[in-house]
């Protein structure tokens, strides 16, 4: 069984994976939704426009009602994040693989979260307030709290990671096991594939993207808001 | 007794180490059952804070998850990225 991305094309030594392929295709995709549904706009939205203003107004709500006054300027990373993550999440409906089933994909991701978590962290409490924080409640506590921060962007990749792969091999076994399944009956063509393993698509290929790509975009912001936080002692 | 060589004896030891570090989802089970347990409690008595209880539960079964997913990437890379066959 065949588990890794395939590799499309090289150039030298740069494997160009699906992964990569995958991922600038859903860009150049919602790039194209987002030109065309602000080119023209009514003040009526129909169309393209009025699906880009309900996210984009969903986002928002959602980023405010977590993090407060101070989430409206964080809004467009998480809208980037949960969509980006989403529609990557989701190509297993195109039998095509997934490119968050990949830590190359989800890795960088988490590292430019925990990057943001610090950076506004310090700018929020500022340096001393930052090391303070880090060694409360005891001053040695700091090694180990450096260490339950490193810990985060690895969990964070390897939640969505797992969940998404795991639906991979999954989807994989059903669909080879329905088409022995076939075989077995004496049939050339693999019918049973035809409508059984659809609420496993619904579930694997779904609702898992949507829960997972909401669940990596809320914990980001959680952890930002808790980050930025001042200490009143 | 009939011999084999290393890299079966390591295939074979995998395998059954995939499996058996598939036990931590014993845990995780629970400890995802009791969230969702506790947060249907709660939406009981208190029905007009389910919005926020739903998110709650929801970023709580995340970092519940994790433990069982660490043990599933464990597995994964036992049967399929094994860096001690050789």
């Amino acid at each position: 069984m065949e588990v890794g991305p395939r590799i499309i094309f090289s150039i030298g030594s740069v494997n160009f994976t699906e992964t990569v392929i995958f991922g600038w295709i859903i860009s150049i995709i919602i790039l194209i939704f987002a030109f065309c549904a602000t080119r023209n706009m009514q003040r009526v939205p129909k169309g393209a426009q009025l699906l880009g203003e309900l996210l984009v107004g969903f986002m928002y709500k959602m980023v405010k009602d977590t993090m407060g006054e101070i989430g409206e300027k964080f809004t467009p990373y998480m809208g980037t994040l949960i969509v980006f993550l989403g529609f990557g999440s989701m190509l297993g409906l195109l039998e095509l693989r997934p490119i968050t089933a990949d830590l190359n994909c989800t890795g960088p991701l988490a590292l430019i979260s925990f990057i943001m978590i610090h950076y506004n962290s310090i700018r929020a409490r500022g340096f001393i307030g930052y090391n303070k924080h880090m060694a409360s409640p005891y001053l040695w506590m700091w090694p180990l709290n450096l260490m339950s921060e490193c810990m985060f962007p690895i969990t964070l990749a390897c939640r969505i990671f797992g969940n998404i792969f795991a639906g991979v091999i999954v989807m994989t076994l059903v669909y080879s096991g329905l088409e022995t399944a076939s075989h077995a009956l004496g049939s050339p063509i693999p019918f049973f594939q035809i409508g059984f393993p659809l609420p496993l698509n619904f579930w694997f290929d779904m609702f898992e993207p949507i829960l997972q790509a909401y669940i990596f975009t809320m914990l980001t912001m959680v952890f930002i808001a808790t980050g930025r936080t001042v200490d009143e002692d | 007794m009939t011999g084999f060589t290393g890299a079966e004896l390591i295939a074979a030891m995998s395998s059954l180490g995939a499996g058996i570090a598939m036990v931590a989802m014993i845990g995780v089970g629970i400890g995802i059952g009791f969230n969702a347990g506790k947060t249907v409690e709660s939406t009981a008595r208190q029905p007009e804070a389910q919005g926020t209880l739903l998110k709650l539960m929801l970023i709580g079964v995340a970092l519940t998850e994790t433990a069982g997913i660490f043990a599933l990437v464990i597995a994964i890379m036992l049967l399929f990225a094994n860096p001690l066959m050789p």
